[in-house]
């Protein structure tokens, strides 16, 4: 499935997700990591604790429909690939961020903008394997 | 007021995963496909997320402490251990299979749309799956 290649919105979507993680660090002191907010939901240590996250998930859900109220249209999703491979890939997933302690967004930008040996060794791995995962799925396999 | 703040910084993550093409999944996985249908755009969402993280971050982290709490919360390990890149290592994988990653389906979930349902809801049983082993390989190390 080909896609249009949108290098500004890419841009200033990037840059949005960067303001949005200096400014949860500056107001709670917290890092902008998916995969650590939403297992913190799942277990939270206090009802405190449960507030500030559940909060930020009700605002990132929000993201999309205020794209919608303002643009006219929800953003594109479109899904190359089975409801077997969402449900697969979605298992995996959630076992590699919780014993990796982070994702795209914890690793990939928070703590490579720290500049953390494990977050960019975390970051170096998750993308290689991503590469060679796709590349084995659509011209090995065939999918 | 951390409550407000919290919703304000997952508004603007959720806003920018929309415009910027993480939570759709066609893109992602066209971005890592450099051998077939191949989309740079991504690395235009990581260069400016990374940017201005790292500078913004530079003045954040001088002041003693954030608005709202006594201290910043910051991972201070920076060992690698067989967890950290195994698991890095699975994110990926699923990651190539799926191509939506926990950033970019959580604010997708606003759209309703299904596919993203599935995937957050086989996410989080791979989250309490991962929890229940760790859980499990903790209390033998104890017991040893």
């Amino acid at each position: 499935m080909d896609t249009v290649f949108t290098p500004w919105q890419s841009l200033g979507g990037g840059i949005l997700i960067g303001a949005a993680s200096i400014f949860l660090m500056a107001t709670l002191g917290r890092i902008m990591g998916a995969t650590g907010i939403l297992a913190g939901l799942l277990s939270p240590s206090s009802s405190a604790d449960f507030g500030w996250r559940a909060a930020i998930l009700l605002g990132m859900v929000s993201g999309p429909v205020v794209v919608m109220l303002t643009s006219g249209q929800m953003p594109e999703i479109q899904v190359p690939v089975s409801t077997t491979m969402l449900a697969i890939g979605g298992f995996i997933v959630g076992i590699g961020v919780t014993f990796g302690s982070g994702c795209t967004s914890g690793h990939g930008v928070c703590g490579m903008a720290r500049l953390s040996p494990r977050s960019i060794a975390a970051t170096v791995t998750f993308m290689v394997m991503t590469g060679i995962t796709v590349y084995i799925v659509r011209h090995v396999l065939g999918a | 007021m951390r409550l407000i703040a919290s919703y304000i910084s997952g508004l603007i993550f959720g806003i920018g995963i929309s415009i910027s093409g993480m939570a759709n999944p066609a893109k992602v996985l066209n971005f890592f496909d450099i051998a077939g249908t191949w989309d740079p755009s991504l690395i235009f969402v990581m260069g400016g997320a990374l940017i201005v993280t790292f500078i913004g971050y530079r003045f954040v982290l001088r002041r003693p402490a954030p608005t709202f709490e006594a201290s910043f919360k910051l991972p201070t390990r920076s060992d690698l251990d067989l967890p950290l890149i195994g698991g890095s290592a699975l994110f990926g994988i699923g990651w190539g299979i799926a191509g939506f990653c926990p950033g970019g389906a959580l604010p997708a979930l606003g759209t309703g749309r299904s596919e993203v349902i599935i995937f957050t809801v086989a996410l989080l049983a791979g989250i309490f799956a991962a929890k229940a082993l760790q859980r499990l390989s903790a209390s033998r190390a104890k017991a040893a």
